[in-house]
């Protein structure tokens, strides 16, 4: 690393003092920076020969997709880590509806936006309007 | 990257700005939520603006922003965003061989434009990692579009949420845009038998360890419904073996 960095980076933070935020939190940032490329490059950011076993790699093809169902069911069926009990919830009605539109156009063209303009067209009315 | 003058002058670098364009809506919209929940959950307008520019994870920066102003240690709060970021790592594992011909800096950096929907969107475009250097180039330079238009619209939109918060009710709901975008592509995603096992179980799991704290579940989620999908392959689909490798 060279001293512009460096110097810039004082600057910055005198800056930021001055803004009220201080050192600490800024180098948690800092280093909560460094751990987003962490993760995202943690098993290409070495230079050595590495292998995966055979059943890692086809255990991968399954992975997007199960994270992003880990991601998506519990935004839609829970509150505040509850599990919802009533169907009168904006949240279902619009998952629905995007899915609709996206298997009616068999997925092709811009489906994925069509889904969230679906859905979004049911879920603002029926919580802004209805309170679901 | 996108200054990269092989990478935008790419047909591909066009198709990935592309298709990341379509799903720029709820990225915008999640990104403009994430803003206004940051400094509504009380972290101030100047650290927010410097937590978007340099963290980049939008799970995580929410995710840490309690433990952050409740005074817990430094470490505490990045093994809360490393755990967040942990899905990440299992991305990167599939990555890794479509990337090893980079030198490293580029590598890392195009690691910290991988998003969850560039990732996707990548995977799904080229199954197969390219076996010349032609084709390498290529899906280079769709990732690195795919990756820089995520995040200039992610940070765009945050940093508009930041901005905005003292004027957008939280209420209205509009984070839920960013949850219908992850829907549309995991409905593309959805093309085989075992990838509906691993949905299904993956969203149960998910639910049922959605006490862990730091989003562990969706790390449960991930882990069963991976297990299960390997277990099962041979009896639900004996073609998968010789095709995906």
């Amino acid at each position: 690393m060279n001293a512009g960095w460096l110097d810039w980076f004082a600057q910055a933070s005198h800056a930021l003092d001055a803004a009220g935020m201080d050192a600490h939190t800024l180098l948690t940032f800092v280093l909560m920076g460094v751990l987003t490329m962490v993760a995202r490059s943690f098993f290409f950011m070495s230079d050595r020969e590495w292998t995966m076993p055979q059943w890692a790699q086809r255990g991968l093809h399954y992975a997007p997709i199960a994270a992003l169902t880990s991601v998506v069911v519990p935004e839609v069926v829970m509150t505040n880590g509850q599990f919802i009990h009533s169907l009168e919830d904006a949240r279902l009605a619009a998952m629905a509806a995007g899915a609709l539109y996206f298997f009616w156009r068999k997925g092709q063209g811009q489906a994925v936006l069509g889904t969230i303009v679906a859905g979004m067209a049911v879920y603002l009315p029926l919580h802004i309007g209805l309170g679901w | 990257m996108f200054w990269h003058a092989p990478y935008y002058r790419h047909p591909c670098f066009r198709e990935g700005a592309i298709a990341q364009l379509g799903i720029a809506p709820g990225i915008a919209a999640w990104g403009l939520m994430t803003g206004v929940a940051m400094v509504k959950l009380g972290l101030g307008v100047s650290a927010s603006i410097v937590m978007t520019l340099v963290v980049f994870a939008g799970s995580a920066q929410l995710a840490t922003i309690p433990p952050l102003l409740g005074g817990a240690p430094m470490w505490v709060v990045l093994v809360t965003a490393f755990c967040v970021n942990l899905r990440f790592v299992v991305f990167s594992a599939h990555l890794r061989h479509y990337m090893m011909h980079l030198p490293r800096w580029h590598r890392l950096t195009m690691g910290y434009l991988s998003g969850d929907l560039p990732y996707v969107l990548f995977v799904q475009r080229f199954p197969q990692p390219a076996q010349d250097e032609e084709g390498r180039l290529a899906q280079m330079a769709y990732l690195c579009a795919v990756g820089s238009t995520n995040w200039a619209t992610w940070l765009v939109f945050n940093l508009s949420g930041v901005v905005l918060a003292q004027w957008i009710p939280s209420s209205w709901g509009f984070g839920f845009a960013g949850v219908l975008a992850l829907s549309g592509v995991l409905w593309s995603l959805a093309d085989t038998r075992l990838r509906l096992i691993s949905a299904a179980t993956a969203g149960m799991a998910a639910v049922l360890a959605a006490g862990l704290p730091l989003k562990l579940n969706i790390l449960v989620g991930i882990a069963a419904a991976v297990a299960l999908c390997l277990l099962l392959e041979k009896q639900v689909d004996p073609v998968v073996q010789e095709e995906s490798v």
